[in-house]
């Protein structure tokens, strides 16, 4: 493995992203870290990105694409709110990166689209490779959701509450970070309803410890200082 | 990429992977489709599966739509391709529907206007990537075609894509005849799908089965097939030749 040429691969957010639609808007969640083939480029990059005051896109794969297709939807958008006279809908926004996706193949990002509007309420739209549009109640994407197909069969369920849903992302962003080596950094998530949206940062202390993973230390010496359990007596 | 390169290929002269548009391979994917003529109309099938490589990772896609009054389109194939053709058909109908003449497009018309469409993007070496199943009933006329990502395009009393064409079609050259009624037409396409979930490692077990007749189209809400693994054989496969299988 030459150290060169992986310097210069093009940038990639192997990635894990979540979409979860709740009882009154959705979660979104993502890890945070960026590769350049096997070296960490950006290690708290903020995968989740506005695409209006109610829409936002989770982004995966290559990042420069991912990028590239939000900006320019974000630009659209922005025309067809001036327009329109009001916030543009979830499927509108969805529907235009499917066309960019569609229409351009050779665009290496896998896209979640979600959001809240007054019409539908909260709604997920999951966008893969080849620019098919699905909407789902919930999906995962990036090369970590591998690890979650199995845990989201078991445990999603219908109507949850803001706080279950978020839970859940958070848990199986974790999960995935535990075993995807494209995938870690934090737990980003972002919760959008009829009252506003809300971004959360969920450090790697903050989450749970999962098999083989061992309480983090400041150093062996705190660990060498601590005094031996006493003996036991019958 | 040298400039003389870019140039060529804007112009769709070379076909190199950089082309901007064009199917490449297939991503999304539903696997077969099969359908039959029977006493009143045609009955179509096809699971809701939406395969990504070896992940059955969509499992409600809907992979049958209706088109204007008289037909009925089920596809195989690349899911995106599925969906723009969709958008295509639309245009058309409302554009039928704009003459305001008292015609209204009949299968046969929509499964040449699909001929043509894969025809021509094959020619263009940017096909989209979908086997069409197209089934109608106008005026008492029933009618059942298919269409490849290549532009072949035939008519028959029973037709099936992907791994269909193997293993349900065999099926229904031995047990179809005309004027099925409709719990054996039902009877006979479940007997297809089941051995589809059996053997066809991209299918999935929920699955839709749709009607079209003179009246129009319905199409069944989604639902699971039971299965059976009793026979005595698989219970011990390896009895009297241990570490076989």
């Amino acid at each position: 493995m030459d150290l060169n040429m992986d310097l210069n691969a093009p940038h990639s957010m192997g990635t894990t992203i979540i979409g979860v639609t709740y009882n009154g808007g959705v979660v979104l969640g993502a890890d945070s870290r960026t590769s350049t083939g096997m070296y960490v480029a950006n290690r708290a990059s903020d995968k989740i990105t506005q695409l209006t005051d109610n829409v936002y896109v989770c982004r995966s794969g290559s990042a420069a694409d991912s990028q590239v297709v939000s900006d320019y939807v974000r630009y659209f958008l922005h025309q067809h709110t001036i327009q329109l006279g009001q916030p543009a809908t979830v499927k509108v926004a969805a529907n235009l990166v499917r066309l960019l996706s569609y229409n351009n193949k050779n665009l290496q990002t896998g896209l979640i689209v979600g959001g809240w509007d007054k019409y539908e309420g909260g709604k997920i739209y999951g966008i893969p490779l080849g620019g098919t549009i699905i909407e789902q109640p919930f999906t995962i994407g990036g090369s970590g959701s591998s690890y979650l197909y199995g845990f989201f069969d078991q445990a999603w369920k219908e109507g949850m509450t803001k706080e279950e849903a978020e839970q859940l992302v958070v848990k199986a962003v974790s999960l995935a970070i535990a075993r995807d080596g494209a995938s870690g950094g934090v737990v980003r998530t972002v919760i959008i309803n009829s009252e506003g949206v809300t971004r959360n940062f969920y450090p790697g202390d903050t989450l749970p410890l999962w098999h083989e993973e061992l309480e983090p230390q400041n150093s062996l010496l705190d660990i060498l200082n601590t005094p031996s359990p006493e003996p036991m007596t019958m | 990429m040298s400039y003389m390169d870019s140039k060529m290929s804007q112009h769709g002269l070379i076909g190199s992977e950089s082309d901007s548009q064009r199917t490449l391979y297939p991503y999304v994917t539903g696997t077969s489709v099969v359908a039959l003529k029977y006493k009143d109309g045609i009955l179509m099938a096809a699971d809701m599966g939406g395969s990504y490589g070896s992940t059955l990772r969509y499992k409600t896609v809907e992979r049958m739509k209706p088109i204007g009054k008289h037909s009925l389109l089920g596809a195989s194939g690349e899911i995106s391709d599925f969906q723009e053709i969709l958008r295509y058909l639309d245009e058309l109908i409302l554009y039928d529907n704009m003459w305001d003449d008292g015609n209204s497009f009949g299968p046969k018309e929509v499964h040449n206007y699909l001929t043509r469409v894969m025809y021509n993007r094959r020619n263009k070496f940017n096909p989209l990537w979908n086997s069409l199943v197209l089934g109608g009933v106008k005026n008492g006329q029933k009618y059942l075609g298919m269409v490849s990502m290549i532009g072949v395009n035939f008519e028959d009393n029973h037709v099936a894509t992907g791994f269909g064409n193997h293993l349900a079609r065999p099926i229904l050259r031995d047990e179809w005849h005309e004027n099925l009624s409709f719990e054996d037409g039902v009877k006979l396409l479940e007997k297809c799908m089941r051995v589809l979930l059996y053997r066809d490692r991209s299918a999935v077990n929920k699955l839709q089965i749709a009607k079209i007749t003179e009246e129009g189209v319905t199409i069944s809400p989604p639902y699971s097939l039971k299965t059976f693994w009793g026979f005595s054989a698989f219970h011990n496969p390896t009895v009297g030749a241990e570490g076989s299988w």
